[in-house]
Formats: C-alpha cells, structure tokens, sequence
C-alpha cells in the first residue's frame, strides 16, 4: 500500500530527468603510491610494515603477538595461527587478539583497503579482533576511490568493506581515541 | 520554547558557548585542510550535485531498480509512509523475532522518526551504541549534531554520567579511560543481542546493497553479531550506480571531519548464511518536499554536518535549540516541510551569509532555500508575531516620506539625549553590543544643506 502511495507521489513531484554527469577519474597526482599510502594510514592511526615474504610475516608475528589468539585465513601462516574457526559462531571470535587477512587492494588517497567477506572468512573477523592485520601487494595500490570502484567493478560479494586503520571515536570533546568497539590497533602488511 | 529563546538560555553560559563555538570552528577548519588537498574539489561537488539531481529526477525508477535487486540478494524491502509506519514496521519484525532488546547504530532517521521511546514504550529496550549516542542516550537527550551528537558535553561531566551509570571511578575525566569504559560496556551488550538496527549512508540502485560508513565499527558489530539486521533509510538515500559511491565517499568525511574516509565503509550486499536482512525505504515527508520546487535540492543531503560546523548560529546557539532531529542550517529548511506551525521560527536561525552553501558536499542551496522559507512562512502567517507586527511598522514608515524623517529625527535625539530608551533590555541591538552613537544630522538633512540648492 504504502509503496504504492510512495512510488506514485515521487512520479508525480519529481523534476524533469536530467542526465547522470560522466564520472572522471582525475589522474594520479601521486608521485609514489606506496609512500603516500603509508602517509594517510600513519596519518590515520593504523601502522604500515613493508615485508618480503610471508616468512617475515610470520616472524613479525611471532615477534609482536605471541600469546595472543591468532585467527588467519592465510595458508602460508597456517603454524602461527588457528584455522578451524570459519565456520564456528561469530560470537566465538570475541577473544581474538590477532586476525590476519589478505586485502584485495589499497586506495592511496585515504590509506583504506578494500576486503570482502571472501577474504574475511567470517564477517565480523576485522570488527572484533583486538588488532587487525590486512596482508596487501605492494603492487596493488590505486591512486583514489574512481580507481577503487573501476577495479571492483560488478564484482558481486555478501559483503566488502573500505578499512581505514582502527576502530577509534573522537566523540568525548574532540579527543581522538583509538579502539572504540573494534581493533584498538591495525597494521598493514605491505608485500613486495 | 523557539529557537531564539533557546538560544538564549545556550547564551547565558558564555564560556561554554566560546567554547562551543571555537571546537565546531576546529572541525569547520579541518574540513579545509582536507578539501584544499583536493585539487578537483570543486568539480566533486558539482558532479555530487548532478548525481543528486539526476537521482531526484528520476527517484521512483532507482527506488524499484533497487528493491528488485535487493529481492533479488535476499534482502527484505519493506516500505513506510511515515514515522509511524517505520516504527510499526520494525516492532512488528522484533516481535516476530520475540525480542525485546536490540543495539542500534547511529541513525538520525530513526532520530526524526523517534523510534527510541516507540520502542521503549512498547517493552523493547534500544541500547545506542555510537559512543556520541550513548553518552546523549544516558542523558536521555536527544542528539546535538548529526555527526557529532554530543559535541555539547564536556569530558568531565561525562565523567560524572559514567560514574553513575558504567561505573567509572568518581572523577574521571580521560576521553581514553571512559571510551573504554563504554568498549566494555558496549561489547557485552553486541555479544548478547540478537537484533541489530544501522542507518544507512548510501543504497545503490544496481546492485541492491547499501553503505554504511562508521569510524567506530559500531554498526559492523551489531549487524555480523545478529541473527536480524534492520536498516532504515531515507527514499533519497538512493544513488543509481557502484562507480558514484567513488565521488560520495571521497566528499563524505572530509566534508564532515576532516578525515580521508570513515575508518569502515561497509558494503552490505546480502544477509550471511543464515541471517535476516530488512531494508526499511521510508518517505515521511520526503514526496512532499520533493514537489517544492525551491526546496527540493535539500534532498541531496547526505548529512555530512559541514554547514552546521560553519554557521555562526548553529555554532552559538547549540543544536538542541533547533528542537529537531536535524539541527543547523540544513535542518532549517528540512525542518518546515515536516511541520510549518512548529518548525516556522528555524529559518529565521541564520544570517543568511551563504557559508553553509559554501562548504555544502552536494552544493545545495541553503542560505537561499532559508530565505525563501522566510518568504513562504510570512505569506502563509506563520511568521513570528513580534516579526509581523514590527514588519508593518516598518512598512508604514518607509512608505511615508514625511513619518520617516520625523521618526529619523526622534531617533536621533532620544539616542544622544535619553539614551535609557534604547539601551535597554527590551531592545534587541543593545544586547551583547553598545549602541552606535547617533550622527548629527541625516544623510538628508547633510544632503539639502550642502548639495541640495546648488
């Protein structure tokens, strides 16, 4: 009924059709795209670790979160962390203190990296972890948001989030804290 | 109470308005900073605009594309005429859910559909999870900012709410020791509910999924944590296509913050194995603004806050003085549609200087759009009494040659030999100023003396 009524007033009021303008993708201003990712995400409060290979990952790791409830998806850091929780409740995922997770890309306008449910596992792994890692290519940074959405393109996915550093909140007199509900710290592993 | 006596009370606390003034002048400033790095800001904008446009033109085609696509992912479409019908709507999925608590994640259409004490008064209790939020919800206020909702408080009298109701140690101050506070708080209640409520930024008419941009994570906790997730959006919240998500999210946050983009930018396609999603459309008002002709650009709004944190009103008078959801500049010509009776005094709220425009994401035009509420309010009687009757005052005087110089000349000489007539309370200019010192003579009188016989 009310959907009716809706679509009927709006076909109704609405202004004669304009067109959609052409989106323009703006170029790339930055000289290095790594350099000015690391920049904006530092910038941001998330932490940028360039790495060769897995095994300095791994050794990274186990430097920095020995102890801790490690949660990955990542085949070659299989040793390091726990494998048998993608299908367990979400719920069970409280106490992770380490999720590591590839990344599809970054966008080196605004230090965020584009992550699907895919790459998730389960899709509240970036949201409950303590801290999050994402694993990206150094190869596979875009210069802003047109390229971010020209590389997504009609990808289909449950669901995909833009992750720009750790959950923080500035609500309490403008003074920025890092860690609100979600990860109180996230790194970005940058691979060559 | 109007906007101008409320604003009046803000007043008496003059620190605490300097203050207020001088952190929403901050964020105004960071937004410049973020904007000035954009070289094609200015074009972002106008495609943001035309996208908008396009949008509005063409609403109830992108309004069935998505809903068909959102069928299609396996996504409930339910649609509401007004607030009413959106709370019904939603208590009806809890109680066929049989739950009786749920998290929410900040959403201001919720806020202009007052779905918070609905649902109280109906046995279901909301917990507000935006930290913003909470703080006002354990206040038990409403919103101050759309962006920043407690923006109004300080840290130690949040302090002293935390102390009652979380337990924090009396005294407390530290923004980081009450954040975590509230974490702790918060994550027990996300691990225990099984009903989760987001707003949402923007919903894409080809691919059926929707934005939901938080720096918190608040809204990603609650809704991969649930086994239902409701989300409530505006019909104008639509845009037609994935790739315009690139221009918004680029506006978005620098407009609002300063920040490069919201630290999650959550692109919810379809429920996870084994959850229910709701997408509530719903209109309240929406149709009708869209057939104002002058007003219909104000649906462009994607409620970043920017010409809030510029208007020097907003920025002395505090937003609960705008007695609505959506407080500020872009609130006051919002405002009206819903109500004209309650809502007239609003686009009276401004000094019309076109800052709010200025920095407007979407270029809508808001400084034009209050006076042209103005106009409409008078014409309809809606205009304040004071307002209309020293309107015709004044229209007597200026059309009477003769009265307006007399009273010219009585002005002049009760200014510089009774001052007491003018400085007073019962007169508005001299309030928070002195009163200019009389000139002599008149432009007229100067004018006959030393141009006129010539």
């Amino acid at each position: 009924m009310s959907r009716e009524k809706i679509l009927a007033a709006v076909a109704k009021n609405k202004p004669d059709l304009t067109p959609l303008p052409e989106i323009q993708n703006f170029g790339n201003p930055y000289a290095n795209l790594v350099e000015q990712f690391k920049a904006v995400l530092t910038a941001i409060g998330g932490e940028v670790v360039y790495v060769k290979d897995w095994e300095e990952i791994r050794a990274y790791i186990q430097t920095h979160f020995g102890g801790r409830r490690i949660v990955t998806n990542i085949d070659p850091l299989a040793d390091v962390a726990q494998e048998s929780w993608i299908k367990s409740d979400p719920h069970s995922l409280e106490d992770v203190g380490l999720a590591i997770l590839k990344g599809q890309f970054g966008v080196a306008e605004n230090g965020s990296i584009w992550v699907t449910e895919t790459e998730m596992g389960q899709r509240v792994t970036p949201f409950i972890a303590e801290t999050l890692a994402l694993v990206i290519q150094k190869s596979e940074l875009v210069p802003k948001m047109h390229d971010a959405y020209i590389r997504i393109g009609g990808e289909r996915y449950g669901f995909g989030a833009f992750i720009a550093g750790p959950s923080k909140t500035a609500d309490i007199e403008q003074s920025l804290v890092l860690g609100a509900h979600g990860p109180k710290s996230m790194l970005a592993f940058l691979m060559e | 109470m109007n906007h101008a006596d409320a604003a009046e009370k803000f007043n008496k606390d003059f620190d605490r308005t300097t203050w207020h003034d001088e952190t929403l002048w901050w964020v105004r400033q960071k937004r410049d900073r973020a904007a000035f790095a954009i070289p094609e800001w200015e074009q972002l904008r106008e495609t943001a605009s035309q996208i908008k446009h396009n949008v509005l033109s063409n609403l109830d085609n992108y309004l069935i594309e998505f809903e068909k696509n959102a069928q299609k992912n396996g996504i409930t479409v339910h649609w509401a005429a007004d607030a009413h019908e959106h709370n019904q709507i939603i208590l009806s999925i809890l109680k066929s859910q049989g739950v009786t608590e749920i998290v929410k994640s900040k959403s201001m259409l919720t806020e202009e559909c007052h779905l918070n004490p609905y649902l109280t008064e109906n046995g279901v209790e909301v917990i507000d999870t935006d930290l913003g939020e909470r703080i006002v919800q354990l206040a038990d206020e409403p919103p101050s900012h759309i962006v920043l909702p407690c923006i109004h408080w300080k840290k130690e009298e949040i302090g002293v709410l935390f102390h009652k109701h979380l337990g924090t140690p009396e005294g407390c101050a530290d923004p980081v020791l009450l954040t975590h506070a509230a974490r702790a708080n918060l994550r027990e209640k996300f691990l225990t509910r099984r009903v989760a409520i987001t707003g949402v930024n923007f919903a894409v008419a080809e691919t059926g999924e929707f934005v939901v941009c938080t720096n918190e994570g608040n809204a990603d906790m609650g809704a991969h944590l649930a086994d239902v997730h409701i989300a409530c959006m505006g019909i104008e919240k639509i845009i037609p296509k994935r790739e315009h998500l690139g221009v918004f999210l680029r506006l978005l946050t620098r407009s609002a913050t300063g920040q490069p983009i919201t630290t999650y930018s959550s692109h919810f396609g379809k429920p996870r194995e084994g959850q229910q999603m709701h997408i509530v459309l719903v209109d309240n008002g929406r149709t009708v603004q869209l057939g104002r002709e002058q007003f219909r650009n104000s649906l462009k709004c994607i409620r970043c806050g920017a010409c809030m944190n510029t208007c020097p009103v907003y920025r002395r008078s505090g937003g609960h003085s705008y007695h609505n959801a959506v407080a500020g500049p872009i609130g006051a010509i919002l405002a009206p549609n819903l109500d004209m009776t309650k809502n007239a005094d609003l686009p009276f709220a401004s000094t019309l200087c076109g800052s709010c425009s200025n920095v407007c994401p979407v270029k809508i035009n808001i400084h034009e759009q209050l006076y042209e509420w103005r106009q409409e309010l008078t014409k309809s009687g809606h205009s304040p009494t004071a307002k209309t009757l020293s309107m015709k005052v004044m229209s007597a005087v200026l059309s009477n040659p003769t009265v307006y110089h007399l009273s010219g000349k009585i002005g002049r000489f009760a200014m510089a030999n009774a001052p007491f007539v003018v400085n007073n309370s019962f007169n508005p200019w001299f309030k928070q100023r002195e009163m200019p010192e009389p000139p002599k003579e008149s432009f007229g009188e100067w004018y006959k003396k030393n141009r006129g016989e010539k």
